[in-house]
């Protein structure tokens, strides 16, 4: 394993590189969907049906079925990896948003427009800030889902952590297999306790 | 003294339920009065007074605050006018104490070293030692100690009026004496008018200058306590002050 790095640290830290890229940005556009999905399911309580029902049947489809459901669609590499780590992200931040949003009590956000918030006020300085600890734990879901899921898609040619564990299985090399396991997981590990903190961070005002 | 609110023939009525919340009350306050409202659950005493900060629009009649039709004026400008506190007290849990008296002169931009001074000024006022509690949240405080940031929030802007919906319903009775002994100083001090909506009837009766009763959205009576105490203006309010004089008799028999 030692010679392994030796050799090809540069090639092991390119994929971790490629690995963390799919996933931030796969990520970054769930977030960008989930979020304000969330936020129009709550304001548009009839809309919240069809929205929710959507992703929770994209949701049972497995991620490997996806991937390659993908490939005859958008070819292979990056684009379809990242559409399908995508839809299996954007449900557990659209729900926890949702849950997030109707959590905060109706007479918090009664007094907020009572002594004088705008609607809009309302929403950026009570609502939203109150229901970020439930969203950040939907992004932390998301994400560590992302990160292992994210092995699949060099299936599909676009490179990550996967690269060496299909290598090692092609090869029947059990060092292979053990760095890109271990290297995934260990990934999932740190990216779950980043959240943990951020977590944290937004939580700070509930004392125990 | 001039008129502060008036209730012009206001009605309101919830889609659902039967018969009105708030049925043609007609009523005028002056500035200064410390106005109690009196009934019990369902009676409408909420939402006389959720109408005045227009949580509520009312669906006939109107109400005029200092000669000012409020349904001509933005929403947000007239609750920014208007103290407001609650019986869940509703401090924001994510600010700290500081920052939920400053809720609404940040709003209005203010500078921050007059946010720092009013907040600090609010908080000696409602009795409690800013440097100690300026900086804690909501969550570190006991139910007597967050219904005084409630006060303190709701009097940053100092306004003429204040609605006050049973501000201490949730406050064991030795704190509520205290806080209820220190609003009535705070009135004498400040001249505001204030409605405070309770269904105990002797703070109902100890605090307010004159006491609004209600029943099923009607208004039974609006007069002095000495008054209503002795010329009940109806059965309700005749057996209200009878279950006040019970519960009299009933400590009585331990002198």
């Amino acid at each position: 394993m030692q010679s392994y790095f030796q050799s090809s640290g540069d090639r092991f830290l390119a994929m971790l590189l490629a690995h963390i890229q799919i996933s931030l940005l796969s990520l970054a556009i769930a977030v960008l969907i989930g979020v304000p999905a969330g936020v129009l399911c709550v304001r548009y309580r009839r809309g919240q049906k069809y929205i929710t029902g959507l992703f929770s049947v994209l949701r049972v489809i497995p991620s490997l079925a996806i991937l390659l459901l993908m490939v005859p669609i958008l070819g292979t590499g990056t684009a379809p990896a990242v559409v399908a780590l995508v839809i299996l992200a954007v449900p557990p931040i659209l729900m926890n948003t949702v849950a997030g949003l109707e959590g905060v009590a109706p007479f918090l956000l009664e007094t907020a427009s009572g002594i004088g918030m705008e609607p809009r006020q309302v929403w950026t300085r009570v609502r939203f800030p109150l229901a970020a600890p439930m969203i950040l734990t939907g992004v932390k879901t998301a994400a560590v889902e992302i990160v292992a899921s994210a092995t699949l898609a060099a299936k599909i040619g676009a490179g990550g952590l996967g690269d060496i564990i299909f290598a090692g299985i092609g090869l029947f090399r059990t060092d292979l297999l053990l760095i890109g396991g271990i290297s995934v997981a260990l990934l999932s590990l740190a990216t779950g306790l980043l959240f943990s903190a951020a977590e944290r961070i937004t939580m700070r005002h509930r004392t125990a | 003294m001039s008129t502060a609110i008036a209730f012009n023939d206001v009605t309101k009525t919830f889609p659902g339920a039967n018969g009105n919340a708030v049925d043609h009350v007609s009523l005028t306050i002056r500035e200064g009065e410390f106005i109690t409202i009196l009934g019990s659950s369902g009676c409408g005493k909420t939402t006389l007074l959720k109408l005045i900060n227009r949580l509520y629009e009312p669906d006939s009649g109107s109400i005029v605050l200092f000669g000012e039709d409020i349904s001509t004026v933005d929403v947000v400008k007239v609750r920014r006018r208007i103290g407001y506190v609650i019986q869940q007290v509703g401090l924001f849990p994510h600010y700290t104490v500081g920052e939920n008296i400053a809720t609404v002169p940040r709003l209005l931009k203010w500078e921050k070293d007059r946010i720092r001074a009013r907040t600090d000024e609010l908080l000696e006022l409602v009795g409690l030692a800013p440097d100690e509690f300026r900086d804690r949240y909501p969550d570190q405080l006991s139910g007597g100690q967050q219904q005084r940031v409630g006060l303190a929030r709701a009097l940053a802007v100092d306004p003429k009026i204040m609605l006050m919906d049973e501000p201490f319903g949730a406050i064991d009775s030795i704190t509520r004496e205290k806080l209820q002994d220190e609003l009535l100083s705070l009135h004498r001090g400040m001249g505001k008018t204030i409605l405070f909506v309770t269904h105990d009837i002797e703070e109902a009766f100890k605090l307010g200058t004159r006491v609004i009763l209600m029943n099923e959205g009607k208004l039974l009576q609006f007069d002095t306590p000495d008054a209503i105490i002795r010329a009940p203006a109806d059965p309700f309010v005749q057996s209200l002050v009878n279950s006040a004089r019970a519960k009299e008799q009933f400590w009585e028999n331990y002198l």
